[in-house]
């Protein structure tokens, strides 16, 4: 009783919000990559922020619902169909047995998020739901969907037509009222805004200005470890060995090929080289939309204003879905 | 020294090179910081200079998640060292140094102007630790080995060094869980599991750990090979 897939899609897996805590271990956070999506999703559906959803890159799956639900998709546009009807992005729909969701190739952006009312029954790994695709342990047997995969809910909705009309109705007649900091960023916007590291002065004065000024692609090799980027090449002043730390979600590395590497969702737990800025937590879910042989450009912001708008962006998920959540109450 | 990592990452420097105190001031950092009740705190990373605190924002930060995490360093750091953590658990791992896996054994041998033999008792004779678990699940990262191991890495990776393999360089061992692409000298190879998801402690070797490394023959390292799988 959940969904069942007829097409995979691309890449579709399960992500949370990442396995945190055993990073010193060495073992990946991985997580949505955009977690913003993934988030709405879930507060859409009455769910917290950490359940988790189904990330489907570029292509999405085909599938069946062998049991009523609540869904929602939040992130790129898929051209989804439920039934025969086209749906919108960042809207609870009530599903009824055997109705079928189709997604297509993007329209805009590049990965979207899948949640369900309860969550789908994943066994969470070191506290966490999501898939390390590279170690290949959580999510869905540690791996990407496949055909004729069947992955049942956590929670069943009761199957009463009458019950799943009214709760329908009360869904559709809820205004949600999605603050600036929640809305998908301009697509003309190209800019990406990073944070300074400790060594940026160590980079020539050349490699700054190249790194701020220059458009740089995304090269074709870039996935959920990471983001290669083509452009001008960046280099230290002197030559340094560096002694491999903790990295992060959004780190910019410049490796000696002088070929900045954005590390992302799968990103290893300790790197050992220079870098340069870090992207800032706010711009990661838009970075995430990119698509291999996109243009980006980055903007310098200060570690003070990046945390004020990180925390801006987590009190508006945390509140802009309240309205939904008396309904969500009579579905417990 | 205290410094950020964009805006979710805040990493204290205790040292500026790989030395056993340092190291350690770094592991008793980093067990306080796991251990005390702080909010908002999603990883703690050690390394052998640095310490690194991962958190999402938390209202008990108050709009100051640097000058929280800085205050709470400076009570552990003004604290003596865990005793409990200078004396920690010690950990055999049998390694075979026949030359069909220690594979770079002569080269390192002739860097240090020694003999093979010289370079496996250096290896095995005294206790190392463990100060840094990273880039894959389960990998240590063990030192800090005498002079007749600063050999610096190779200029060229190998695009995949076989499972279990001892590496040296820079005066510390690691030792790749799975195949994994790797710049480091292969001395030898151990045959126990290092990272395993269905173990209680998945992972074989915890930063702070101490390390034994004893020889073995092929046919002891084959036998326990078996045992394991």
């Amino acid at each position: 009783m959940g969904i069942l897939i007829h097409k995979a899609g691309l890449f579709s897996n399960f992500q949370d919000l990442g396995r945190f805590g055993f990073q010193y271990l060495g073992v990946s956070v991985t997580g949505a990559m955009d977690a913003l999506a993934h988030q709405m999703a879930n507060r859409i559906v009455g769910n917290g922020s950490d359940v988790a959803t189904l990330e489907m890159t570029l292509i999405g799956p085909q599938l069946t619902f062998t049991a009523p639900c609540c869904i929602a998709l939040s992130g790129a546009d898929m051209q989804a169909t439920l039934g025969d009807e086209p749906i919108t992005l960042n809207r609870p729909y009530i599903v009824r047995r055997g109705q079928k969701l189709k997604l297509l190739s993007f329209v805009t952006g590049a990965r979207t998020y899948l949640a369900v009312h309860g969550g789908f029954a994943i066994e969470p790994v070191m506290n966490s739901q999501s898939t390390y695709l590279r170690s290949g342990f959580g999510g869905w047997h540690g791996r990407s969907l496949k055909k004729d995969d069947e992955i049942p809910f956590q929670v069943l909705l009761p199957e009463d037509e009458l019950f799943l009309k009214q709760i329908e109705k009360k869904l559709w007649q809820t205004q949600l009222y999605l603050p600036l900091t929640l809305q998908r960023p301009n697509p003309n916007r190209d800019y990406v805004r990073v944070i300074a590291s400790d060594q940026w002065l160590a980079f020539t004065p050349e490699s700054l200005e190249h790194f701020l000024s220059n458009p740089w692609r995304i090269s074709r090799d870039s996935e959920r470890m990471g983001y290669r980027l083509e452009g001008p090449q960046l280099a230290l002043s002197q030559p340094k060995q560096m002694l491999s730390e903790a990295t992060d979600f959004g780190t910019i590395q410049v490796p000696v090929d002088g070929q900045p590497i954005i590390l992302m969702a799968d990103r290893q737990s300790t790197g050992g080289y220079p870098k340069i800025a870090t992207v800032a937590q706010v711009d990661l879910p838009a970075l995430a939309q990119r698509k291999p042989g996109d243009i980006l450009r980055f903007k310098l912001i200060s570690v003070t204003e990046a945390q004020q708008l990180d925390r801006s962006r987590q009190a508006a998920i945390d509140s802009f879905a309240q309205p939904l959540e008396p309904i969500f109450k009579t579905l417990r | 020294m205290i410094r950020t990592q964009g805006d979710r990452c805040i990493i204290f420097d205790l040292g500026d090179r790989i030395d056993a105190d340092t190291g350690l001031k770094c592991l008793s950092l980093a067990q306080r910081f796991r251990l005390a009740t702080l909010s908002g705190v999603t990883d703690v990373i050690p390394s052998f200079i640095t310490v690194a605190i991962q958190f999402e924002p938390h209202p008990d930060h108050q709009n100051d998640p640097i000058g929280y995490f800085e205050r709470a360093a400076q009570r552990f750091l003004d604290q003596p060292l865990d005793q409990s953590l200078v004396e920690s658990r010690i950990i055999e791992i049998p390694v075979c140094y026949d030359i069909e896996y220690g594979i770079d054994l002569e080269f390192v041998a002739q860097t240090a102007q020694c003999s093979i033999h010289d370079v496996i008792r250096q290896h095995t004779e005294s206790l190392s630790r463990v100060y840094m678990v990273g880039f894959a699940p389960g990998q240590p990262y063990i030192g800090i080995h005498n002079e007749c191991f600063d050999i610096p890495r190779r200029h060229t990776p190998r695009t995949a060094v076989p499972a279990g393999s001892v590496a040296i360089a820079n005066r510390q061992t690691s030792i790749y869980p799975n195949v994994l692409p790797g710049g480091w000298h292969v001395i030898g190879m151990t045959p126990v599991t290092l990272f395993d998801m269905n173990r209680a402690q998945p992972s074989l070797l915890e930063p702070g750990d101490q390390v034994r490394f004893v020889a073995v023959s092929s046919e002891r390292f084959q036998s326990i090979k078996n045992n394991e799988a």
